[in-house]
Order: structure tokens, then C-alpha cells, then sequence
């Protein structure tokens, strides 16, 4: 028996036995492309400064990412400690309680809010005015256009941005003498023109009480201008991010995109490389301000390191040097203050041809409204999308089509 | 000193056949029975599993008599079925006789190439169908201007290029990438079952004077008819379930005016980024007696004497 029992003794002597070193705690962080890059570089740090935590990134494909952490927080089973949420998905993710309140104690996000870009927490604050999650990156809205295109057209700068009048009028002329189109789709006219004209605490399709906005005059304007582009001719009818969409640009198909900065990054990296130089970026026309998409970092509500979490939140969002390093390998315009005060936005980008456009974004960024975020956007924005189909492709009346929408949303969106 | 078992031996077979049960239990049984009590409460995942609220019979009423959209994909749903997987059957019986008859040796091979596009990754044969429908530079309107050039056959083309994303082409494009992936899958049962054929009842027809179409006809279909059965059985819930084909072809939006939403893409939808699961569940089991109702009409069309 003797020798059996041996090594069993040795064994539980082992166990009891103090570890030599602490165990190491594993600090899960869940995200999707490119944003995984931002937190690959947070990661590198805390290697540093937090030893003894080891960080575990999870990288999903975008859509399908925010279709896990919503099962996650459902059945509360895979939830990582920290959770990327892109702009689009907020106010679904915000309004419901699977996420930490980070108003409250210990977080006491609020003493940190003028830190940061106006207008990123209020689409982040949900039910109850809680704070859901903390921004990363913002992405200031701006017009991209062909510089040589245009040119070659004999259309300056101020001709598109003047007002929508005139944008309209140099796609025109752009379409008769080059035969490029202006624009890649009219729904793209639409998607600025509704969040134009907003003020601080209003909602771009709901307003603070969820009644519905899509009768108002911004909507009118909007599906108007988006028929207008429609029915000069001057859109590709291609939808942003298809393979036609990016082919369009590379073969000098069409000749501008409204989106946010981030969008120079992708035309420099995949979308159109070859045009380096060719490209400038100037404000939105018509004096319009708006932001396109923008990451954020959250804690699910059941997570296990929350505290933790928050550390590495904080590194995300509030640390200047992780800020600046994300805005120079991923084109993540900072959401920090302080960031967006380097130097670095004031040097050229040879991709805009040598334009400092850094600056034009920052000044961009600092007229865009904190805006109403609502759980139901996505479903106002499909079903506004769907009729904005019906007034284009079979010329269905704008009043008409706008009722129908208001009516399909309060059915759909308001059943509850 | 014999040792007690640690379970009774009456036990054993129980224990040995529980994997399935409890697999079967945890992954079919449960997400079924749970959808059901889904279809009857509202509930948006992101609350959490308490924030369900008992509606009764609203999601159905609501999918049934208010939900536009719904009844749109529907109609795709059944366009898209009909358009794909009548021509997949008209195509795969000849063939997989005419296989069977021509190559001989080679038989298996050719039915291979047949069969390789049921194999493939959806994702990959969607993404390449995007790319051969594009309008301005798409390999399928390139074919087209070609032809174009050819007399006579150029008066049949289209006189300039079609943009495969207009909603009038959307629902054509769909059921092309769905009748070519499936034709295969179908020419191979049926070239199974062919197989299964008494060779002298062939031969005796063949002494008998009968030409190689009316031993088709009049032999090789009518003993047929169970496999055709089965096989528009699968083509039922196939096609009414249809979702990576449309859902990647056009973007996971169903297309401009919605032209290729499918119902499994709205119930998806419904799911995923309404954040209403209770009224997806509904969805799901109003799709559930549509294929049931379809495959028992099938039922009564082909399988009576099958």
C-alpha cells in the first residue's frame, strides 16, 4: 500500500503548499475589427503596467460580434468583462440594464465627462440618464472628394459645400462633362440631411419623450434632396461597403463620399490606394455637422472583473498616449480632448495631398450636437430606408411615403 | 475479491445510450420547447432574461395581420422557391439520366462536378455571384455586351447593362445562385435512385423497340416517383428556409425596396436587430406550418402511391 499512497501525499503537500507566485487573472475583452487593433495597443501597455493580468481579446466580425454579446448578456453565459459596442448598436445596447451603470459608484464616470468629446455621452446614456459606455473613437463627419475629378470638370471646392443646391448642381456638371457620378448613392444625401440642424438632446428619428420625427421638415428636406439626386442622375445607386461601392472608386466611378474621417484611412489602406493625392476632405455642405459611427467600451452587468474592467476602459478612452497611438494606426479620430490637442493633427496627410485635414475634422467634431440615441433607430432607420426605396424606385409621394414610415414605426417600434 | 459495480448492471444500457439524450435534450429539445414559450412573451435579449413579459397570442397576431414586411418576405420566400426549385427538378431528372447513360465509367466523376457547388462554403459562392452580377463590372453583363455582338442572338440581349441590384432583377439573381448550388444535390439522388432500377426492365423495354425517351418517360419516372417525392420534400424546407444565399447577396438588408428578403432573414432581423425575440419566435413557427402545410400539399401531389 505504501507505495501508492506516496505520491497522493506529495501531492496534497504540494497543493497546500503557498504559491511562489501570485495566480494570474485573465481580464476578457471582446471586440471587432479594426476597433480589436485599438485595444491590441492597450494591451501592450498594461503588459507593462499590469503584470499580473492577462487579457484575453476576442475579435469577431462586426455584425456578427454584437450578435454574441447580445446572447451573451442574454443568457449571461461567454460574457467577456469589457465589450465593444459600435455607435450603431447603442441605443439598443444602452437602453436596456445587461450593462453596467457607469454613473454610479465606483465608476463616477461623470467627474471624467469634460475629458471628453461633448456630444459621445449622451447617445451612450440610457434609461434613467445612466451611462452605459465610455467612447474610444468618434468619427467627425466630412465630405471626400476627387480633387482631379473634379478639376477636370471645372468644380471648385466651394461649389460642393456652398449648399445643397449647389452640391446637386456639381453633380450635374460633373456627370456631363466626366461622366462620373457625384455620389455613390442618394440614400447617402438622405443620411446627412436628417442629422442636420439638430441641437444638444435631440434625436435624430425619436425625440426625448420617443415620439417619432420622421414627418418633420428635416425628413421632407432630406427625401427630397436624396429624389432630386435621383432623378438628375448623379448617384451610382451602389450601397456603401459593397464590393461595387469600393470597385466604383477605384475606377474613378464616382467622385465623393460623405462619411466620417475614419474613411480616409480605408481609402489610403484597401478601398483606393493607387489615388494617393488625389483625394481632399472639406466640410460637410450646407454647413451641416454630424458624426458617423464612433466605438465605445462597456461592462456587462454580470461581468466577473469589473473593476479591472474599468482600469482597462479607462486606458481605452482617457489615456492620451493610447489615444494618439490608435489615431495613428487606425485612423480612430480620439474621443479624448487631450488627444485631439497634439501636434499630430496639425501635420499634412499625403493621402489628401499634403492637406492638414486633422483640423478640419477637430473643428468638426466640436459642432456636433450630443444627440437623443433611442433603442429603436435601427428599426426607424430600415423602415425610413424602405420607403426612401419607394419615392426613388417607383416615385411614390414624399408626404405619403413619410406617413406610411411614422405609421410602421409606432407598429413596429412602439408595440411595447 | 470481486468488486461491486458502481452503477447496477440494469442501468448500463441507459447510461451508454444518455450521451444522445443529453445532447438531444440540451441542443434540440430545449432551444425548441423554449422558442415556443418565446413566441408567447416579449423579450429583448439585451435586458436580460428578466426582462420577458407575458404578450399571449400578440406576437402572432401582430405577425399575422400587422407586419407588412412579413408578409413581403413571404412572397419572396415562395417566388424565390418556385422560381429555384421547380427548374432544379425539371433539370436534375434528365440529367441525372443522362448521366447515368453516357459516361459510363466516368459517371461518378461528372456527377462530382456536378455536385461540388452543394459542398462549397455558401459564404465563398455568394460573394462570387456578387462579383458576376455586378452591373458595371460583372463577368455575367460582360457575357452579355459579348453577345451582344453576335447577329441574331444580339437582338436577345439586353441593350445595355443590368443592374442585378434593382429590385426587379434581385429576386432572378437569388434564384440563379440557388438553382445552381442545389441542381447537383438533386441530379445525385435521383441518379441514386435510378441505379436501384432493375437493368431487364430496361433491357426488355429496349427489346421491345422503346427509344431512350420512352424508357424515360414511361419506366425511369414512374419508378421514380418516391425519390421525386423526397427530394421536393427537401427543396420545401430548403427553399422556405433560404437565408445565407439572399442574406449575402444583398447585404444582409434583403435588397433595395426588400426585394430578396426572405422570411428567415426577417425573422433574423426581427431577432437581431429589433431586439424582439418573442415576436422572431412567433415568426419562426408561422414558418413552420407554412412548410408544413407545403410538404403535406406535396404529399397529397406526389407521395398518395409513393
Amino acid at each position: 500500500m505504501r507505495p501508492r499512497i506516496l505520491p497522493l501525499l506529495l501531492a496534497g503537500l504540494a497543493a497546500l503548499a503557498p504559491p511562489t507566485h501570485a495566480a494570474r487573472t485573465t481580464l476578457t475583452v471582446a471586440a471587432f475589427p479594426d476597433l480589436d487593433r485599438s485595444a491590441k495597443i492597450a494591451i501592450e501597455s498594461w503588459a507593462v503596467t499590469h503584470p499580473d493580468v492577462q487579457v484575453k481579446l476576442t475579435t469577431r466580425a462586426y455584425a456578427d460580434h454584437h450578435t454574441a454579446m447580445t446572447t451573451a448578456i442574454a443568457t449571461g453565459a461567454n460574457l467577456p468583462d469589457v465589450m465593444a459596442v459600435d455607435m450603431d448598436y447603442l441605443g439598443k445596447f444602452a437602453q436596456a440594464s445587461g450593462l453596467e451603470d457607469l454613473d454610479g459608484p465606483p465608476y463616477d464616470a461623470q467627474a471624467i465627462a469634460p475629458l471628453l468629446s461633448h456630444f459621445t455621452l449622451g447617445p451612450a446614456t440610457g434609461a434613467g440618464r445612466r451611462l452605459r459606455a465610455l467612447p474610444a473613437d468618434i468619427g467627425p463627419g466630412a465630405l471626400f472628394y476627387r480633387a482631379d475629378l473634379l478639376t477636370r470638370a471645372g468644380i471648385a471646392e466651394s461649389d460642393l459645400t456652398h449648399d445643397w443646391d449647389s452640391y446637386l448642381a456639381a453633380g450635374r456638371k460633373l456627370k456631363a462633362a466626366t461622366g462620373v457620378y457625384l455620389l455613390a448613392s442618394a440614400i447617402d444625401l438622405k443620411d446627412i440631411v436628417i442629422r442636420a440642424g439638430l441641437a444638444d438632446g435631440q434625436g435624430i428619428f425619436f425625440d426625448a419623450s420617443g415620439k417619432s420625427q420622421v414627418e418633420s421638415r428635416r425628413f421632407v428636406q432630406a427625401f427630397t434632396l436624396a429624389r432630386a439626386a435621383r432623378r438628375a442622375g448623379i448617384d451610382a445607386k451602389i450601397a456603401a461597403w459593397s464590393s461595387e461601392w469600393s470597385e466604383g472608386f477605384r475606377r474613378d466611378r464616382v467622385a465623393t463620399q460623405m462619411m466620417g474621417s475614419w474613411l480616409a484611412g480605408h481609402l489610403k489602406n484597401w478601398i483606393a490606394p493607387a489615388q494617393s493625392g488625389q483625394w481632399r476632405s472639406a466640410p460637410l455642405p450646407g454647413g451641416a455637422a454630424a458624426s458617423w459611427g464612433g466605438s465605445y467600451w462597456a461592462i456587462p452587468a454580470r461581468a466577473e472583473h469589473k473593476a479591472l474592467a474599468w482600469e482597462f476602459i479607462k486606458t481605452l478612452s482617457l489615456d492620451r498616449a493610447q489615444q494618439l497611438e490608435a489615431f495613428k494606426r487606425l485612423d480612430a479620430f480620439p474621443a479624448l480632448i487631450a488627444a485631439q490637442q497634439d501636434d499630430y493633427l496639425s501635420q499634412p496627410i499625403a493621402y489628401l495631398g499634403g492637406q492638414a485635414a486633422r483640423l478640419q475634422w477637430r473643428a468638426a467634431s466640436e459642432r456636433v450636437p450630443a444627440l437623443h440615441v433611442d433603442r429603436y433607430d435601427r428599426v426607424a432607420n430600415d423602415i425610413v430606408n424602405a420607403e426612401l426605396d419607394q419615392v426613388l424606385e417607383h416615385d411614390k409621394p414624399i408626404a405619403q411615403a413619410l406617413a406610411d414610415a411614422r405609421v410602421a414605426i409606432d407598429r413596429r417600434a412602439r408595440r411595447y | 475479491m470481486k468488486r461491486k459495480p458502481w452503477i447496477p448492471a440494469r442501468w448500463a444500457p441507459y447510461v451508454f445510450i444518455s450521451p444522445f439524450f443529453i445532447l438531444f435534450g440540451a441542443f434540440g429539445l430545449f432551444p425548441l420547447l423554449f422558442s415556443i414559450v418565446l413566441s408567447f412573451h416579449q423579450w429583448d435579449p439585451v435586458a436580460g432574461i428578466t426582462g420577458m413579459h407575458f404578450v399571449g397570442l400578440d406576437n402572432f397576431a401582430y405577425a399575422l395581420m400587422r407586419d407588412d414586411w412579413l408578409r413581403k418576405a413571404m412572397f419572396n420566400t415562395l417566388w424565390i422557391a418556385l422560381v429555384s426549385g421547380i427548374p432544379q427538378h425539371l433539370v436534375a431528372l434528365p440529367l441525372a439520366w443522362f448521366l447515368n447513360r453516357a459516361f459510363g465509367r466516368w459517371r461518378n466523376a461528372v456527377t462530382g462536378a456536378y455536385f461540388l457547388p452543394f459542398i462549397t462554403s455558401t459564404v465563398a459562392i455568394s460573394l462570387v455571384f456578387s462579383s458576376l452580377f455586378s452591373k458595371d463590372f460583372g463577368l455575367v453583363n460582360a457575357a452579355f455586351a459579348a453577345l451582344r455582338e453576335v447577329p441574331v442572338l444580339g437582338w436577345l440581349m439586353p441593350g445595355q447593362s443590368i443592374d442585378w441590384n434593382q429590385p426587379g432583377y434581385t429576386k432572378w439573381m437569388i434564384s440563379a445562385v440557388v438553382f445552381w448550388r442545389y441542381v447537383g444535390w438533386n441530379t445525385v439522388l435521383y441518379m441514386s435512385a435510378i441505379q436501384t432500377i432493375p437493368g431487364d426492365l430496361l433491357e426488355a423495354a429496349q427489346i421491345d423497340g422503346a427509344s431512350a425517351r420512352q424508357r424515360f418517360l414511361h419506366i425511369v419516372l414512374p419508378l421514380l416517383k418516391p425519390m421525386v417525392f423526397f427530394a421536393v420534400t427537401l427543396s420545401i424546407i430548403g427553399n422556405l428556409q433560404l437565408f445565407e444565399e439572399p442574406f449575402i447577396l444583398t447585404g444582409g438588408t434583403g435588397g433595395i425596396d426588400q426585394a430578396g428578403k426572405t422570411a428567415a432573414m426577417h425573422m433574423y432581423a426581427v431577432a437581431f436587430m429589433d431586439g424582439d425575440f418573442g415576436t422572431a419566435s412567433a415568426i419562426a413557427w408561422l414558418l413552420f406550418l407554412m412548410i408544413s402545410g407545403a410538404t403535406w400539399i406535396n404529399k397529397r401531389l406526389l407521395g398518395a402511391r409513393a
